[in-house]
């Protein structure tokens, strides 16, 4: 498996804090990345977003119910009460934010990419698919809303380059 | 005053909606889910201001920018584009598209408005 520099995490750590914290106000405090060998997440939902360009795979959002309802209620101004399509909407939107403003970072870093519109799967194990041979980090975070977490797939490729 | 906002996110265009209503100009809002959805609202409906997203599945904002700019009657039309795409060659995109201003996804109420304001020439 390939290795993935922590130039191509920190981007999306950093997106993830600001974003969180701005149309949620919440403020997050990241756990130690880990390496994840399959597919499967934990949580109840996640918002994922295709990425390609100078590296191609994916970042997911993946909460728990309880930490997904606190967010997307913050995020709307609305009273939350389960996961239907307003609420997994509003996590593909929140999904679509952090990797939009990832994208920035890049850019500034002479790092050009491509970002897909998000999809959100829901239910308990669910899986993200991930390019062969890419690794997935996974970076946890805490928060007052609860617990949820970013999953970073990415393969650096010279593709895309100009 | 009568506005467009475009964005396959049922979440952002009730965002953008409550917003508008907020800073004084929600009173005639009309939605589209994409590029060529609001194509089709637009065929009915005249308007004066278009609110757009750029990633939207079906038609992009872009490709929709591109098709409004290409059509005469809409000549007068101001576009803001709202996205989540905020990388400097994103942005002179869209303005060499056709549009008239930018939001970069979150946004404040205090900045739509004054976006808008500069596209209908409100401000001084």
């Amino acid at each position: 498996m390939a290795k993935l520099n922590v130039e191509w995490i920190n981007p999306f750590i950093e997106a993830t804090e600001e974003i969180i914290d701005t149309v949620a106000m919440i403020q997050v405090k990241r756990g130690n990345l880990a390496l994840k060998k399959d597919s499967t997440v934990a949580y109840d939902v996640s918002g994922i977003i295709g990425i390609t360009g100078e590296a191609t795979g994916s970042i997911a959002l993946s909460f728990p119910k309880k930490s997904a309802l606190a967010v997307v209620s913050n995020f709307t101004g609305e009273d939350v009460i389960g996961i239907d399509n307003d609420t997994t909407d509003a996590i593909g939107e929140l999904t679509n934010m952090i990797a939009g403003r990832a994208k920035k970072i890049f850019s500034e870093k002479n790092i050009k990419l491509k970002i897909s519109v998000p999809n959100v799967v829901v239910g308990k194990n669910h899986s993200i698919s991930t390019p062969k041979n890419a690794p997935s980090i996974v970076i946890p975070f805490e928060s007052d809303a609860g617990e949820f977490a970013i999953q970073v797939s990415l393969m650096p490729s010279d593709k895309g380059k100009e | 005053m009568k506005i467009i906002t475009v964005d396959d996110s049922s979440t952002m265009r009730r965002i953008i909606k409550n917003t508008l209503k907020r800073i004084g100009y929600g009173s005639d809002v009309l939605e589209a889910g994409d590029g060529k959805e609001a194509l089709e609202v637009l065929s009915n409906n005249s308007v004066d201001l278009i609110i757009t997203d750029w990633n939207m599945p079906v038609m992009d904002g872009l490709a929709f920018v591109k098709s409004i700019r290409s059509d005469s009657k809409y000549d007068d039309v101001p576009i803001i584009m709202v996205t989540t795409e905020a990388a400097k060659e994103d942005i002179i995109t869209a303005l060499k598209a056709g549009v008239n201003n930018y939001v970069v996804k979150p946004f404040t109420p205090d900045v739509l408005k004054d976006k808008i304001d500069t596209v209908l020439g409100k401000k001084d």
